[in-house]
């Protein structure tokens, strides 16, 4: 007895990387989600990673429609995903296939054996069979019949077809995960009756394969050790799991409400941004207005005339849909008025790869528009911290009178992360500058001395019609001009306007070390590999190496140029070939700019970064 | 329509003071004057009003109104105007666009403007060329038409305004010629009376690029004859002595003599321009022989604005989240002490 109760004893793991692969119809990304929030409930830090094809129902068994989900939980602080994995469930050959490289060697796989048929093995292009042909001798394979295992838990459900008997397979794979790793199945069960509310008979054939699947993995033995991740140190607070979509949604809600205006928003479905409507869409009961326009330009025209008429005015797309904005964001920006486009940057050019993370839209969002049209750019670079950018972009956009471009990521976008808490009272206040009324010299271009923003005089206020548009305006009058030297002084005084942003934004702070012989830099979603990578070489007794991650990209905060003399050498790293190297390549001159770029589709993976930043090091 | 008290206006109250760029003779400033005019009849207050352009001779239209206006970009008025209708229900909104512009590039946002039916105008200056850009054709432009991008003849055949509109769902339609201001000033009366998206095609003669256009229909010495102007409730009489009118034969109207073959008044077609079924209505628009001119179709419907609204209601009557924070907190949310 004292020998079983030492086996049972969970080991202490600081933390673990799991990751769910089947077809696209598997339900690894509610598996995922379930896993995830679970541990997140347990007092884990977490981050996750859906990577999921394009087409909502590919091919069964084939290679191209694997969808995964992986999760990285830690009683540590996590930044990332991570990269190579300690646990992989496949649930068919194709996702065995796709994804065991990623596996540690020695590490475990659970492999659902029903799918291992010789049809799924030709689909996934195997020769023979993985489980057979002793290809996998450096893991720790489990073999479980889980489709046969589920079927067995249903036959005395009555009234459930034969389909939904098979879909519940995911929750048998939950099931034993939960156990490896000492969590409780009752935040899943409780989802399930939330969720299918009116279909009792759902819940119970899921709530007992879940079940099924824990008791399998604890009393038939077949897992011989369990993990446990203990709660992470986080700061004392209240939590929820919050996808980086999500969060960007909300943290538009908060700027509402903080200013006391209406929320517009137009927008028109892309992968991966239509979330953040999705979202936004629910909650009409805060009085949000939404456009599910015909398309992108009517999305974003929509919510210019919105802007016009006074309402904070939101639209969101993705790089496809940022190319067709383009004129439109000219013209908010030519009669400067408040509006944020939030550009969840996927794999391009053209459709590209639209479920993939990348950050190629850079140049575009900075450049992208016919004319001399500068606009505020900014970058989220968690999923929690999409709240504080997109609370900020609406911040900006009205007191400054200028779009803002804010920019997410797929990656982002679609990761969740604790977040910790934050009420409209704890977020900074947003200046309105609406003007009610005005003596007889005023002009629809007056400007404010500081900020150069003009007020923003909406209809229905009496006395101050006036006419805006997308043609030059005299300097003074605001009327139409074709005045040459006037055309010149507009031109650089809307430049000057987004300059002087600058004084309103935080300077670039630096992690690790102030100064130092390398200088890592980042902007937008990738904060979270480069933290971690940084971190870990920190660790290992490398103090000389810094990180300067940049949300505000334009305009540069004011003392980029201080942080980059600090250091001997810089390397910028993106996923894409170098495009806010090349910006600052341009704005800052007398250094040269390394640079670590990635255009696969996919996120930074650890070991690469560390092998980088210490050959440069050496 | 708004019931808080309105000031007396005149049509200068609407009269901003820029120069007006047009070319001389255009029917556009027939178009701006009968505008000018029928605004102060309408009982509504000047700084509710507000007119947006998309790109063309038309769309500088805002400009020259003293009131709200915003100058947009090429055939993206309808979705500017959408944004500032739903942004705030309580403004009177018009849309001032021309053929090119609604319906080439701005073609999609035109059919879906229809199709929600949002409380706005739309005026659709309609003069079969592209202006300023100095002679094109245009969609709704006629096979054979030689324009400067068709010196050859044009190939392509053009749309009928009403019917794609119609067949967009427009529930308001009206039709007239940009020379006749009287019943021009009557119809913009009666489009902002009406609840939803009106559309009014104006006939306009553009002088320089495609001079005499609707001259057959429009013209004074012809208009009587080649002109039904149709109001509701009231038979479709035309002819300089009132004597023809329009009957429905099997499936197709006919025109007859009053008087001729037993035909009297009471046989002529009585026009219902609120019919929901829009047959006839698609019928009336095709017809060349007369043109039929006015308001030819106004079917009462609830508007996008409105379901918005109760549907608004209904789900804060549902919900318990008053403040962000009630979302935010809500749910699975977990402590860390």
């Amino acid at each position: 007895m004292v020998a079983t109760e030492t086996k049972q004893q969970p080991k202490v793991l600081e933390a673990v990387i799991i990751r769910f692969v089947g077809d696209s119809g598997d339900g690894m990304q509610l598996t995922g989600t379930q896993f995830s929030d679970t541990s997140a409930m347990f007092g884990n830090d977490i981050a996750t990673f859906p990577n999921y094809p394009a087409e909502i129902r590919a091919p069964q068994g084939s290679l191209y429609g694997v969808s995964g989900f992986q999760i990285h939980i830690g009683s540590v602080e996590i930044s990332t995903p991570g990269d190579e994995v300690d646990l992989l469930v496949a649930m068919n050959p194709a996702g065995l296939k796709t994804n065991l490289h990623a596996v540690k060697p020695g590490h475990t796989i659970i492999v659902d054996t029903d799918a291992f048929t010789k049809k799924n093995l030709e689909k996934a292009e195997y020769e023979s069979n993985p489980l057979e042909n002793g290809s996998l001798e450096n893991y720790r394979i489990i073999e479980v019949a889980m489709t046969s295992l589920t079927k067995e838990a249903l036959k005395d459900v009555r009234g459930l077809d034969s389909k939904s008997i098979i879909r519940s397979k995911n929750m048998f794979a939950l099931g034993m995960v939960y156990w490896m790793y000492n969590r409780s199945t009752d935040h899943t069960i409780d989802f399930f009756k939330n969720k299918f509310k009116s279909k009792p008979l759902i819940v119970e054939a899921n709530t007992k394969v879940l079940n099924t699947g824990f008791y399998f993995a604890e009393t038939l033995e077949l897992i011989p050790n369990a993990y446990t991740i203990a709660p992470a140190k986080m700061a004392p607070g209240t939590y929820r799991i919050i996808m980086g979509n999500t969060a960007t949604a909300w943290g538009f809600l908060a700027a509402a409400e903080k200013t006391g205006l209406e929320l517009y928003i137009g927008s028109y479905p892309i992968t991966p941004a239509s979330d953040i409507f999705d979202e936004l869409v629910k909650h009409m009961h805060f009085g949000v207005k939404t456009l599910q326009a015909e398309d992108e330009i009517g999305a974003i025209t929509s919510a210019i005339g919105a802007s016009f008429a006074g309402n904070l005015a939101i639209t969101m797309t993705s790089g496809p849909g940022l190319a067709l904005k383009g004129e439109a964001l000219g013209l908010a920006m030519i009669i400067e008025m408040p509006l944020v486009i939030v550009n969840v940057q996927r794999g391009g050019p053209s459709t590209g790869l639209p479920t993939k993370t990348e950050q190629s839209d850079l140049l575009q969002a900075l450049y992208g528009r016919n004319g001399e049209s500068p606009v505020i750019v900014i970058a989220a670079s968690t999923p929690a911290n999409c709240f504080d950018f997109s609370y900020e972009a609406a911040k900006l956009t009205i007191e400054h009178m200028t779009p803002v471009i804010l920019l997410s990521d797929g990656y982002i976008a679609n990761g969740s992360a604790p977040w910790k808490i934050k009420t409209v009272a704890d977020m900074p206040e947003i200046k309105t500058n609406f003007l009610k009324k005005a003596d007889e010299n005023w002009h629809p271009y007056d400007r404010d001395e500081h900020t150069l923003a003009r007020k923003w005089t909406i209809p229905g206020t009496e006395g101050l019609e006036h006419r805006v548009g997308g043609l030059e305006k005299d300097r003074v009058s605001g009327n139409v001009s074709y005045i040459p030297e006037n055309h010149e002084y507009m031109t650089k005084i809307r430049a000057e306007k987004i300059k002087r942003v600058q004084n309103y934004i935080p300077d670039q702070t630096t992690e690790f070390a102030d100064s130092g012989d390398l200088l890592v830099i980042g902007w937008g979603g990738t904060y979270g590999s480069l933290y971690t990578a940084i971190k870990e070489l920190n660790e290992e007794g490398y103090t000389n190496i810094g990180l300067a991650h940049f949300n505000y990209i334009n305009p540069l905060p004011k003392n980029t140029a201080d942080v980059l003399k600090r250091f001997k050498k810089i390397i910028v790293c993106e996923l894409n070939t170098g495009q806010f190297a090349s910006v600052l390549n341009i704005n800052f001159n007398g250094f040269e700019f390394l640079q670590h770029n990635k255009v696969q589709g996919l996120p930074f993976g650890n070991k690469e970064l560390i092998q980088k930043f210490k050959r440069l090091l050496k | 329509m708004k019931t808080t008290t309105v000031k007396e206006y005149t049509y200068k109250d609407f009269a901003s003071d820029q120069e007006i760029r047009w070319c001389p003779g255009c029917d556009d400033f027939v178009i701006l004057r009968a505008m000018q005019k029928a605004l102060p009849e309408m009982g509504v207050k000047k700084e509710d009003v507000v007119f947006i352009s998309g790109i063309g001779c038309s769309s500088r239209f805002p400009y020259y109104m003293d009131t709200y206006g915003l100058h947009g970009i090429h055939g993206r008025a309808p979705a500017i105007a959408t944004g500032v209708k739903l942004a705030n229900p309580n403004l009177s909104v018009w849309v001032i666009t021309g053929d090119g512009d609604s319906l080439a590039i701005g073609g999609n946002h035109f059919i879906h403007v229809l199709r929600r039916n949002i409380d706005l105008n739309i005026i659709l200056f309609n003069n079969e060329i592209y202006g300023l850009t100095k002679g094109q054709f245009s969609p709704t432009s006629l096979v054979g038409q030689k324009t400067k991008s068709s010196p050859y003849g044009n190939t392509q055949p053009p749309f009928s305004v009403g019917e794609l509109a119609i067949g967009a769902q427009a529930r308001f339609f009206g039709r007239i010629g940009g020379n006749t201001p009287k019943e021009m000033t009557q119809i913009f009366i009666e489009s902002e009376k009406f609840k939803g998206t009106s559309l009014i095609e104006v006939l306009q003669n553009c002088p320089i690029f495609n001079d005499g256009c609707f001259t057959e229909y429009t013209d004074k010495a012809v208009r009587e004859d080649k002109q039904l102007f149709v109001e509701h409730g009231k038979p479709m009489i035309f002819g300089k002595e009132r004597e023809k009118g329009l009957v429905l034969n099997k499936l197709k109207l006919e025109v007859v003599t009053i008087g001729e073959n037993g035909i009297t008044q009471e046989d002529l077609l009585v026009h219902n321009a609120k019919e929901q079924d829009p047959t006839l209505h698609q019928m009336l628009v095709r017809l060349r022989d007369p043109l039929i001119t006015g308001i030819i179709r106004s079917f009462d419907d609830v508007t996008l604005e409105e379901r918005n609204a109760e549907q608004t209601e209904e789900v804060k009557s549902m919900s318990n989240f008053v403040k962000t924070d009630d979302l935010f907190f809500s749910g699975d949310i977990y402590i860390v002490e």
